[in-house]
Parts: structure tokens; C-alpha cells; sequence
């Protein structure tokens, strides 16, 4: 029976030590609105963005305008774009010409305004030996290959960035349901729902989705202004980012900024819906195949060989 | 104990009315203004920037003969053009395989690197007419059509092209595209794509904390907000 009491007396002091660490957080809210706005305490209490309606998404977006261009030193147009109807964006990478420079990475950082210093990269260009026995498995690569040139004898390389996945595992796994499928195909993640919980991290097959360690750390100068709240905006501390075929560019009709830098043309961006895309001649008449596929997570990203080698190693 | 409650209740209220208080006091105000008139410019703006215009929708094969050099120009293979400022119609041809002289001395070089052993300057540049390409049934076709040269023996990557699988395109997935032409990535005398020096490597693991204590914090001091 003391025991008992013993019991709720800890649960009481407990409780009121919780409500007192509460009303000292709410407090540091309010102080902390000095330098960071009442923007913060709104961002805190801000709903799911599928629970969000257009006038709360106005109203976010030109805040989120006014915050960044403030803090970047630029003027900021924040978007929400919606998906375009009947389009299933898909993607094919052609292996036989990818030289493994690492230029997609760079353009994929820039558009997207990730962070710089805790490094954060969407896109990991994998290493590896062309023979037997050394090309067992996405285990077996080097990502850290610094060489004079590439491309180098005797080696291939393998962008991997986000699939796509038509089945993704990332997504089932959320507890909190932070991240989803658009009905164009690609997986978002609301950075203001996101806990942090990484285990879609865990989840994801293909090691595409990068945590946020660090605050992101971003030149002033290189901040690219054209945001989409689903896509490129600054992310925060202990969310989880990932590529988004470049949401803010593909939802108005443009091609990814990794397409646009890749020296040797060997990446293929379009519409799955439209018979006459480059994508679905691609899958049509080349040699195409996708990543782990027996785990059936039914990626959108396509690997293809358009030839053998051609490039003079 | 509902009093002691109560009081706990009234007093989180007040902090947060007096928190709520704290926050029109920010410097919102202070930016709001910069922030409309960025709006003003944006308008005056437009939407995309930096666009690239060059070769809106179909690939413009029509072009005349002096753009040419644009296009060929990140190679310096046509610095000297038109050839007939030098090569007169008159001149006797010497149909012989050499070594050739300045200025082309450089050409055979990188020339050899194009089914060197069955080709020669004459199997695709014109003999009589110096500013013309050959195909291989004798018809002639111009500089700007030097496509019809390369689709002789590369039919297949010709077809890939042209459906956008081979090469590179900018621009907007479901609308105006810009093409690169064949000669625009490899140059005719020495097709091969080059090897290049390839961006940093990412920081390893464990490098991670090395990096951010030396020089990157220089870096990260000035975008410090």
C-alpha cells in the first residue's frame, strides 16, 4: 500500500518536473521570438501539409518567403505546385556513358540548397571493378575514389539517388506519416512533421535518404531561391532529406538539375504516361534494369545500356 | 490538491500570455519592407532567369553557315573558316595520304583517332568543294549538316539522338528542349569523350570532425545566421 503511494507521489512529482520543464520551454519560445520570429512559434504548432488548406499554405509560404529572404539576403519564391494530371515521372540512367565525375552531386547540392558543411549529398556515385568475383553486390563499391581522372581503367560507375520506389518501404515504416507518395510518384517529406526518428532510414534499401545532423549550413550566395515547400527549402536539424527528382523544376516542366549538368548526356529524365518520352523509348528498345529488384520496391529509376563501353579508358 | 492544480494552471497561463506578449516584439517589421519590395522586382522579373534560348523546339539544321562556328567553337576546330579563302577551286588535289603541313599539322594528330586506318580529310571534306562535306554516294552537303556525315556509319546512335537517348538535353522535360549536336561533345577528328578530373570526393565518416573544426569553419562563419 506505501508502495503504492510511494508510486503516485513519484508520478505527481514527475508530472509537475514535466509541466515545469513545459511551461520553461513555452517561455524560451516566447524569448526566443526576439531574433527568430513569431514565425517559429507558428512553425511549431503548423499542421500536417495534406491537413494544411490553400489559405493556410498561402499564408506559410509568404512567411517562409519573408523568413528566408531575410536570412539569405535574396528574394525568395516559395511554392506548394501541385502534381500535373496524368504524369508518372521516371527516370533512366545510362551506365555504359556515365564517366563517374561527381558533377550531378554538385548541381543536386546547389539546386537544393543542401547543406554544406555537415555534408550532406542526395546523390552517391558508386566505384567498381570491372571482373570476376569483385562485382558482387552495392556492398562492394567505393564512393570515396579520388583519382586524377575519370573515367578510370578497369572501373564502372553507379549513381544511386532516390528510386522512386512505386512499393516504398520508407514510407510504410514512418510512424508519423511525415513522408508519402505523390500522385506523381515522387516521395516527399514534410520537414515540419519529420521526428526524426531516421527509420526510414533504416528502411529505405538504397541508402538514399541523408539525416540532417547538423543545422544546414548554407552560403548566402549559392542559395538557390526557387523553393518548393516538399523540395529544395532549407531543411532543419534532425529531419531527414532525400531527392525529389527536383520538385520545384520537374512540377513546371523542367528537367533535374542533375540531367542538366551531366557532361555525357546519360541522364534521362520524362513522363512514364507519355508513349512519346524519351523515357518510354528507353524502356521500349534498351537493355534497362533497376536496382534490387527481388526485394520488389518497384523503383521508378531505371539503369539502361545503351552500348558497350565507347568511352576511351 | 485540485487548488495546488489550479495554481500550476494559472500559472502556465500567465507565462504564456506573457510569451505571447513577447512576440509582435521581433524584428519582422523590420524586414517586411524589404521583403515587398522584393516583391515588386519579382514581378518586373519574371518567372525563370537564366534560360537558354539557343535552340528552341526542333534542332535548327537550317542555319547558315557563319553560326556554324558557335556551335563548334568550344573545340577551336573552325577558327579558320570558310576553307575557301585559302583553298582556291583552281588548285590541283593531291589525293595522296601525308603528313600535312601548317596550318593543319595539328589535325593529323587527333585525326588519327577516327577509324584512322580506313579514313582520310577527303573521305568526308569535299575536294572541290572546300566548304562543303562528301557523303559517301559523292552527294555534297553543308557544314551545317554535318550530321549527315556522322550518320553514315553511326546510324543506330543517329536514331538514339534523335529520339533524345543519345546526348544530352536541357531545358523542360514536356516542352522546348535544347539539343547538343554530335560536334558539340565530340570533336569530329577525335571523337572519344576525354577523360576529366572528377569533383571532391565526399568526406569520409571519419573525417567528418577533422574537416569541421579547420578550415571549414572559416566557411561556415560567414553564412553564420
Amino acid at each position: 500500500m506505501s508502495d503504492d503511494i510511494k508510486g503516485k507521489d513519484k508520478g505527481l512529482i514527475t508530472r509537475r518536473k514535466f509541466l515545469a520543464g513545459l511551461t520553461a520551454g513555452v517561455a524560451a519560445t516566447g524569448l526566443a521570438a526576439g531574433d527568430a520570429g513569431a514565425y517559429a512559434f507558428e512553425e511549431f504548432f503548423r499542421q500536417h501539409y495534406k491537413r494544411l488548406d490553400a489559405d493556410d499554405l498561402r499564408d506559410i509560404l509568404a512567411k517562409l518567403e519573408e523568413e528566408l529572404s531575410f536570412k539569405y539576403g535574396k528574394k525568395v519564391r516559395a511554392k506548394a505546385t501541385p502534381p500535373m494530371d496524368n504524369t508518372v515521372f521516371g527516370y533512366a540512367l545510362d551506365l555504359s556513358r556515365c564517366i563517374g565525375c561527381r558533377r550531378c552531386i554538385y548541381a543536386c547540392v546547389k539546386e537544393n540548397n543542401l547543406s554544406r558543411d555537415p555534408q550532406i549529398h542526395w546523390i552517391k556515385v558508386l566505384e567498381f571493378q570491372k571482373g570476376n568475383n569483385k562485382w558482387q553486390g552495392l556492398e562492394h563499391s567505393n564512393r570515396y575514389y579520388e583519382p586524377e581522372q575519370v573515367p578510370q581503367k578497369g572501373r564502372f560507375y553507379v549513381p544511386v539517388q532516390c528510386q522512386q520506389c512505386k512499393k516504398p518501404p520508407c514510407v510504410k515504416v514512418c510512424p508519423v506519416q511525415a513522408t508519402w507518395q505523390e500522385p506523381d510518384g515522387i516521395v516527399v517529406v514534410d520537414y515540419n512533421w519529420c521526428i526524426g526518428c531516421r527509420f526510414c532510414m533504416a528502411a529505405c534499401p538504397y541508402g538514399a535518404r541523408n539525416f540532417n545532423w547538423g543545422k544546414p549550413n548554407i552560403p548566402n550566395e549559392e542559395f538557390n531561391p526557387e523553393i518548393h515547400y516538399l523540395g529544395n527549402r532549407p531543411q532543419y536539424k534532425g529531419v531527414v532529406g532525400k531527392c525529389t527528382f527536383c520538385i520545384q523544376r520537374s512540377r513546371e516542366g523542367r528537367y533535374t538539375a542533375c540531367v542538366e549538368a551531366c557532361p555525357v548526356g546519360a541522364r534521362k529524365f520524362g513522363n512514364l504516361m507519355d508513349p512519346n518520352s524519351e523515357i518510354r523509348y528507353i524502356l521500349e528498345n534498351m537493355k534497362v534494369f533497376r536496382l534490387k529488384e527481388e526485394i520488389d520496391t518497384n523503383p521508378k529509376f531505371f539503369y539502361f545500356f545503351s552500348m558497350g563501353t565507347g568511352i576511351k579508358s | 490538491m485540485t487548488i495546488k492544480r489550479l495554481r500550476c494552471k494559472l500559472f502556465i497561463m500567465s507565462l504564456i500570455m506573457t510569451a505571447l506578449l513577447f512576440l509582435p516584439c521581433n524584428p519582422q517589421s523590420i524586414y517586411a519592407a524589404g521583403a515587398e519590395a522584393a516583391h515588386g522586382e519579382q514581378a518586373a522579373e519574371g518567372a525563370h532567369g537564366a534560360g537558354h534560348a539557343e535552340y528552341p523546339g526542333e534542332v535548327p539544321f537550317d542555319r547558315p553557315v557563319e553560326e556554324i562556328q558557335q556551335f563548334i567553337a568550344p573545340m577551336n576546330e573552325l577558327n579558320i573558316f570558310p576553307c575557301s579563302d585559302c583553298h582556291d577551286e583552281s588548285w590541283e588535289t593531291n589525293y595522296q595520304r601525308r603528313e600535312l603541313a601548317e596550318p593543319h599539322d595539328e589535325v593529323p594528330g587527333a585525326f588519327l583517332n577516327h577509324d584512322t586506318e580506313n579514313r582520310w580529310c577527303l573521305d568526308c571534306h569535299s575536294a572541290k568543294k572546300r566548304d562543303q562535306f562528301q557523303l559517301i554516294n559523292g552527294k555534297l552537303v553543308g557544314f551545317n549538316e554535318y550530321y549527315r556525315v556522322c550518320e553514315q556509319c553511326h546510324k543506330r546512335v543517329y536514331r538514339e539522338w534523335k529520339m533524345g537517348v543519345h546526348g544530352k538535353r536541357t531545358g523542360s522535360w514536356n516542352g522546348e528542349k535544347q539539343w547538343m549536336h554530335c560536334t558539340q561533345c565530340h570533336n569530329p577528328h577525335n571523337p572519344p569523350f576525354q577523360a576529366i578530373k572528377p569533383e571532391p570526393a565526399p568526406r569520409t565518416p571519419l573525417n567528418i570532425r577533422a574537416a569541421s573544426s579547420g578550415q571549414e569553419t572559416q566557411s561556415s562563419e560567414g553564412t553564420q545566421h
